[in-house]
């Protein structure tokens, strides 16, 4: 019998260290059976759990874009017992993978429209997969404008640097970095709250579909900004966090309402979440 | 299908002699209560119960479990590499488990074996498993399971059913399943129309004793935000300890946690029944916590029960009015009476 809960064995193969304060760090990861990497057919948006065998599983979204082929890719914050434990991995280390979970980014809906991406923080990681997967030649002509607004606390907190700085010499995005604050006179982006810089640099919501991924108090200042803009509350999609366990809708933690986050999220339209209890 | 008689000492020789195919789950008086033990040496069914302290839900899904195991010697080729762990799904029985309990395991099923996933260590002890009921002529004060769609002789999710008709047991072949448990079975003479009667009778008095009324009929048409900002949740979390016995005693309770344990180089995944009575239910990594306050705690046992349930799966309650929650919590609070709360608000 099928057994949703068993891992895909995995190896380490690169281990990235993001952010100044060395907290977050993104690890690639091979299957070490190559037939799992088609099992683990992913859409952005998604999540899976991380397993460590002796010490548990952490659900983190997917931040790799399916378009990337040969390994996935997942970026991790030092929190707890098994983010502090992965973070003193190494590579070659062995350990496991489960997913893909949850449902995704409405990509369907997204088709022949604007999309306008705000992102704060370490939340970045599902939102780097959409980008990589719209801007891939076979996908790019199906969505209209793409706008990004990302913004960290300072520079050295902006996580994938490297990718930021190519997305900003493309035409085919319009990229808005941000930083809370910064006393590097070199910084040539922005300066400002995400919410102030959204609602400076996105002008028009007609057909556009807006993605918002954040710490709560980003996502807070955000909603009204967009509603203002012109955004109705379901086309501003946001994706939720929750203490979970099996992943699966089965183990009953990580529900709001009658949904679980798990299973029926972690993607939500503001227009859904108005209808459910706010206990999130 | 069969209907037999019984005496009660051959049903007791009877059930001893399954121990030969089925591993095989009885009610025992253990202290002051009973307890479904696997019966063995020493282990004596008692019949003359009202209800056990815990349901045999631990049968199908038990306390603790162990679901995966590894190793972690480095010296070993397949180090840190989760594996499924043996399991034993030998055939078992139930037997004397009551109508509420059974009705409890058709609404669990709901959660471990849906359309999307199928849980492999519920399911399949589930369906090793064959339930022989035993009908409730005396049910308690605190029963109520007649108001949330079963019976103190209801034999819907039941492969056997018997009925106590004092001197003897009738005994009611209701699956497959059930007949092959009788099969094994000797002695026993067919049951007439008489004595069927008999027992239709026995089970219409029973079902007139539960006297408490508590309707659910409202529960579906509220706005769940209404129902989750109504007033009366401090007021009904007042008295909670937090303490969790309602959660551990319900049958209906499914929620559980898994953990990594670790004796020298090796370990297991293991799960254990989890509460969502406890604050480290909801606890997030950074800190923050969606239900931090016992109030918050108290409503989502009952929103959950009663309102989610019904949303999600549109076919009654989770709860099978079994009472234990009323009979034990410390506190008094009664399901019954915020039930009536939640569907006149």
């Amino acid at each position: 019998m099928e057994n949703p809960y068993l891992p895909y064995p995995v190896r380490i193969d690169k281990i990235i260290t993001e952010t100044e304060d060395r907290n977050l760090k993104t690890f690639r990861f091979v299957f070490l059976n190559p037939e799992d990497e088609e099992k683990f057919a992913y859409t952005p948006g998604q999540f899976a759990e991380l397993s460590i065998a002796g010490k548990g599983e952490i659900p983190i979204g997917i931040a790799s874009s399916p378009t990337e082929k040969g390994f996935v890719t997942f970026t991790v914050n030092k929190t707890g017992l098994v983010t502090t434990y992965l973070h003193n991995m190494n590579e070659g280390d062995v350990m496991g993978i489960r997913g893909p979970l949850g449902n995704w980014y409405p990509w369907d809906e997204m088709e022949g429209k604007n999309v306008v991406i705000v992102g704060g923080g370490f939340a970045f990681t599902t939102l780097r997969s959409s980008i990589i997967s719209m801007i891939d030649p076979a996908n790019r002509s199906k969505f209209k404008d793409i706008t990004v607004v990302y913004g960290a606390r300072t520079p050295g907190m902006l996580l994938y640097k490297d990718e930021l700085a190519q997305w900003e010499q493309r035409d085919d995005i319009n990229m808005h970095i941000t930083v809370d604050g910064t006393d590097d006179p070199d910084w040539k982006y922005n300066t400002g709250f995400v919410p102030t810089i959204t609602e400076e640099k996105v002008t028009n919501a007609d057909n556009a579909i807006a993605i918002v991924c954040g710490p709560p108090i980003m996502i807070r200042f955000t909603q009204p900004v967009l509603e203002k803009l012109g955004f109705p509350p379901e086309r501003i999609i946001l994706s939720l966090e929750m203490r979970m366990k099996c992943g699966i809708g089965i183990c009953g933690r990580c529900n709001i309402g009658d949904q679980y986050v798990c299973k029926d999220g972690p993607v939500f339209s503001l227009a859904q979440l108005k209808e459910m209890p706010s206990e999130y | 299908m069969t209907d037999k008689i019984f005496s009660k000492e051959e049903w007791l020789g009877g059930i001893e002699a399954l121990r030969e195919t089925y591993g095989v789950f009885v009610p025992v008086k253990d202290g002051d209560f009973h307890t479904f033990m696997p019966l063995s040496e020493g282990k004596n069914p008692d019949f003359d119960y009202q209800n056990s302290r815990l349901s045999p839900k631990s049968v199908v899904y038990p306390q603790s479990e162990r679901l995966f195991e590894y190793t972690l010697d480095k010296a070993d080729s397949e180090a840190n590499i989760v594996k499924e762990s043996p399991k034993d799904y030998s055939p078992k029985a139930v037997i004397g488990i009551r109508p509420c309990d059974v009705h409890a395991f058709q609404i669990v099923k709901r959660n471990f074996d849906n359309p999307e996933y199928r849980d492999p260590w519920w399911v399949q002890h589930f369906e090793s498993t064959t339930l022989v009921g035993l009908g409730c002529n005396e049910p308690c004060s605190t029963c109520f399971c007649t108001e949330v769609g079963g019976g103190p002789f209801n034999q819907e999710g039941l492969d056997a059913f018997l009925f106590d008709m004092g001197e003897t047991y009738l005994v009611k072949g209701l699956t497959d399943k059930g007949e092959a448990l009788l099969g094994k079975i000797t002695g026993g003479s067919p049951a007439d129309d008489q004595a069927l009667k008999n027992a239709e009778d026995l089970a219409a008095s029973a079902s007139k004793k539960i006297t408490s009324s508590i309707p659910t009929d409202k529960l579906k048409e509220k706005r769940t935000n209404d129902l989750f900002n109504a007033p009366f949740w401090e007021d009904t979390a007042f008295a909670c300890l937090n303490c969790g016995t309602c959660t551990f005693l319900c049958p209906t309770c499914w929620c559980f946690d898994i953990q990594d344990e670790v004796l020298g180089k090796e370990g297991d995944r293991i799960r254990n029944w989890d509460s969502c009575m406890s604050p480290l239910f909801t606890l997030h990594g950074s800190g923050h916590n969606p239900r931090d306050n016992k109030f918050q705690r108290v409503r989502q046992r009952f929103m959950h029960k009663l309102k989610y349930y019904v949303d999600k799966y549109d076919d009654g309650v989770q709860c099978s009015g079994c009472g234990r929650c009323v009979r034990y919590c410390p506190v008094n609070i009664d399901i019954r009476e915020v039930c009536k709360l939640m569907n006149s608000f």
